[in-house]
């Protein structure tokens, strides 16, 4: 049914409008009398319905309008403005025909409160943040020395990811990189990111993990305000270092963090150790280790040589010692000697082959032998006794 | 932590600098014989010579981690 006919139709004998007719004409009228223009005033009774549109109203001491910000255009927004908040907004003044109701459709909206919405945001996650702890000092931890296995969690096709093995590669190629890619901007960036850090849990054997993204604007880096993604990264079983390449915006991410570095490049060297520096480092050790062994080599030369002279000290005097005992038992063999007797008048008798002749018996009459006197032998014969 | 002959291959390059300065202290200590001394020292120049080799010979891997349907992890050679 075509709107002429429509129009015709609430045409009534006494000349009056039908509503519709008052709404359109009037919502006409608004829409041409009053173009899209900012309008400053106080959000109240703020309502975010199940469709994602936003409904509030907009008022001052005096006044107030209704206003409407649907999805398409809020969702750009880091938060709802709370009931109170002082805001700007880009609107289209309209008559809402079916209400018959004066209103502004809100394309865009502004905190007047310091750092706007986004810094609200930013302000609300932090706290909740700290009340649970994740951004007390205490819990960042030390980066490994000499990493193996680092996960990188950012764009795939982004030049973060690029300076990112162009350090590492320069600087420690012991190093293997496992990227996990991820969009890192735009709608649904958060959850891509919370995923990819969920894998990241997953990974064996990971050293240290890398998140970032190079510069951008406000809107594009917002993704790492999120709360959500900030609890990710404080959920990760390894030393994080957090590269979301703005220097003066500092983002939830980089407070959870275990450190911060300002662009992905110096997260790639704060991750590493340069290879030049742990081969000095090696040379050191192994100065270290050949002194080490030559000091205790030395050592154990001097000890041995204080033992040798001990031992021969002590040798010596054993041998001392045996030569008096020498020289003692020398005197006593002479003092036993037969010979000694001898001199006192004594004789031996002694048969032709040398046998001590002791007893009576042993002199048959007749028998030669010989006797040893003192200075000599004599022959001498048995007699008949 | 003295590490068996058979787990050696296992080490990290962290575990294995940081054995080498386990040694280096030990070797610079008091109590030792010279028999101990010469078996760290042989230990020592041999982890030095491994420690080395990986700097030498290493070229950056780069690989990229999904997760199949599944949600099973997959790694595959990472080419951007």
């Amino acid at each position: 049914m075509g709107q002429g006919l429509d129009l015709f139709a609430a045409v009534s004998p006494d000349g009056a409008w039908t509503v519709t007719q008052v709404t359109r004409r009037a919502r006409a009228v608004v829409e041409a009398g009053l173009l899209p223009l900012w309008v400053r005033g106080e959000v109240s009774g703020f309502k975010a319905w199940q469709s994602g549109h936003w409904y509030f109203a907009l008022r001052d001491r005096s006044a107030q309008i209704r206003c409407v910000m649907f999805q398409k255009d809020n969702r750009r927004l880091p938060l709802p403005p709370p009931d109170g908040t002082q805001v700007f907004v880009f609107a289209r003044p309209t008559v809402w025909e079916e209400k018959g109701e004066f209103r502004l459709t809100v394309v865009d909206l502004l905190s007047t409160e310091a750092g706007g919405l986004w810094q609200l945001a930013f302000e609300k996650a932090k706290a909740a943040l700290t009340k649970d702890g994740l951004l007390d000092p205490a819990r960042k931890r030390p980066l490994p020395r000499y990493p193996r296995r680092i996960a990188v969690v950012t764009s795939p096709d982004g030049a973060a990811l690029r300076d990112i093995i162009a350090v590492t590669a320069r600087r420690w190629p012991v190093a293997e990189l496992l990227v996990i890619p991820t969009r890192v901007q735009g709608e649904g960036a958060e959850a891509e990111i919370c995923a990819a850090l969920a894998l990241v849990c997953r990974i064996g054997n990971l050293d240290v993990a890398i998140i970032g993204r190079g510069g951008g604007s406000r809107e594009d880096l917002w993704t790492f305000n999120h709360e959500r993604v900030a609890r990710a990264v404080a959920a990760l079983p390894v030393p994080v270092i957090s590269a979301v390449g703005h220097e003066t915006d500092i983002t939830l991410c980089d407070l959870v963090a275990d450190v911060r570095a300002p662009t992905p490049s110096a997260a790639a060297e704060a991750a590493t150790p340069d290879r030049g520096d742990v081969l000095v480092e090696l040379d050191h050790l192994g100065a270290r280790l050949a002194r080490g062994l030559a000091a205790r080599s030395g050592r154990v030369a001097e000890r041995l040589d204080r033992t040798f002279d001990r031992l021969a000290s002590t040798l010596e005097r054993r041998l001392e010692r045996h030569q008096h005992e020498l020289a003692g038992f020398a005197g006593r063999l002479d003092a036993l000697s037969p010979l000694k007797i001898l001199e006192r008048g004594y004789a031996l008798a002694r048969d032709g082959e040398g046998r001590v002749l002791k007893r009576i018996s042993q002199f048959p009459a007749g028998l030669s032998f010989r006797l040893r006197v003192t200075d000599g032998e004599v022959a001498a014969r048995a007699g008949e006794s | 932590m003295a590490p068996s002959a058979r787990g050696r291959e296992a080490l990290s390059f962290t575990q294995q600098l940081e054995r080498l300065e386990e040694i280096v202290r030990r070797l610079e200590g008091q109590d030792l014989d010279l028999d101990q001394a010469l078996k760290l020292f042989e230990e020592g120049v041999e982890r030095l010579r491994e420690a080395r080799d990986r700097l030498a010979a290493a070229e950056v891997q780069v690989k990229q981690v999904l997760a199949d349907h599944a949600g099973n992890l997959k790694v595959e050679d990472f080419d951007g």
